[in-house]
């Protein structure tokens, strides 16, 4: 591990005696519907078959700091599926399959924090199941896009009926995807992360 | 049970037996916070001092993600490998990070901007996957 001078940026800052360089470790969320392709999106384009974590989680420390004293701790335990992209020693590209139950909205929000960016899998079958996730990342803020995972037997829609229908706004990449295929994975990570960086640089004067 | 590494000598510390409410109580001493700020599940951790200490404040999995922890590995990476809640490991992470033994990276706040380098970065990592 090589050591180095402090430097700039969240990802160079190390506590500890020795200063250490780590990767900067960046976030996508993979979300939608349930059965839409999310855990098998995360497994087909990271370096490893997907990892479990689970998040134990109190009604504290979620969103709103409620400081009221009594503590009515109701705990829930949410198993979350993971991999991970090693990009060169720099970074580290970790895809989060979201739950997806609407009640974890919680969890959601603390995945979300510090994300890059969200890919929403729709499932042509049951379009209507990626709806609370194009809200959730509209409202939010976070840069997404919208991927078609098409199943066989499926209707086919054209990408101007589905930008339609999830009532997209223009700017709103919409790919379709076979979520089984490395290199469909792939290209939908790509179009995310150009999406995130155009949205990012129309942003930048109040970034500043 | 989740992915552990190939070596079953980093499975004997998970008794399966003992339950998962119990164990990770007991690994942190009734603890649920860790005693430093908040450890994203990607926040990466290194370890700094690989001859890990006696010392009767570590148990077998604080030196567990010491040794895991020679190549960086994000919390998730490890309550995987671990096979525990990513809460039980924040706080096993707090108790090395207090002894030296570890660094972790800073998690990322809402207003850090990433920069234009680290998307260029991971465009070109994709593309060449
Ligand atoms: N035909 C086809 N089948 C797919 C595709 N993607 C996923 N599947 C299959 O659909 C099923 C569900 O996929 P998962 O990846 O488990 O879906 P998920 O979104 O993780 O599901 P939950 O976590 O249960 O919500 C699996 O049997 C996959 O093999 C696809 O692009 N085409
Ligand atoms: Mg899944």
């Amino acid at each position: 591990m090589d050591s180095v001078r402090s430097d700039s940026g969240p990802a160079a800052r190390a506590n500890g005696a020795a200063r250490t360089k780590l990767p900067t470790a960046i976030k996508i969320l993979i979300a939608g519907g349930f059965g839409a392709g999310k855990t098998t999106m995360v497994g087909s384009v990271s370096e490893t078959r997907p990892l479990r974590t689970e998040e134990t989680l109190t009604d504290r420390g979620v969103g709103v700091d409620d400081l009221s004293g009594v503590e009515e701790k109701k705990t829930t335990t949410v198993a979350m599926d993971f991999g991970r992209i090693s990009i060169g020693d720099a970074h580290v590209l970790y895809l989060f399959g979201t739950p997806g139950q609407e009640r974890f909205w919680f969890v959601w929000d603390e995945l979300a924090l510090g994300a890059m960016g969200a890919v929403v899998i729709a499932d042509t079958r049951r379009l209507a199941d990626c709806f609370p996730s194009v809200d959730y990342f509209e409202r939010r803020g976070t840069p997404f896009v919208v991927a078609v995972n098409c199943f066989e037997g499926a209707r086919r829609y054209d990408l101007d009926e589905i930008r339609m229908a999830l009532d997209l706004g223009p700017a709103i990449p919409v790919v379709l995807c076979d979520a089984r295929q490395r290199e469909s994975s792939k290209n939908v990570l790509v179009a995310l992360v150009q999406h995130a960086m155009q949205t990012r640089s129309t942003k930048e004067p109040i970034a500043g | 049970m989740t992915h552990l590494s190939d070596d079953p000598s980093e499975e004997q510390w998970i008794d399966d037996e003992a339950g998962r409410i119990v164990r990770p109580y007991v690994m942190t001493r009734g603890r649920t916070e860790p005693s430093r700020g908040r450890i994203d599940l990607i926040t990466l951790v290194v370890t700094l001092n690989p001859a890990t200490p006696v010392d009767p404040g570590l148990g077998p999995e604080h030196h567990t993600i010491v040794r895991l922890c020679e190549r960086p590995l994000s919390v998730a990476e490890i309550a995987a490998h671990l096979d525990l809640p990513a809460g039980t490991v924040r706080v096993m992470l707090g108790d090395l990070v207090d002894r030296g033994l570890i660094a972790i990276q800073e998690p990322a706040r809402e207003t850090d901007v990433l920069d234009l380098e680290t998307y260029k970065a991971v465009l070109n990592g994709l593309r060449t996957l």
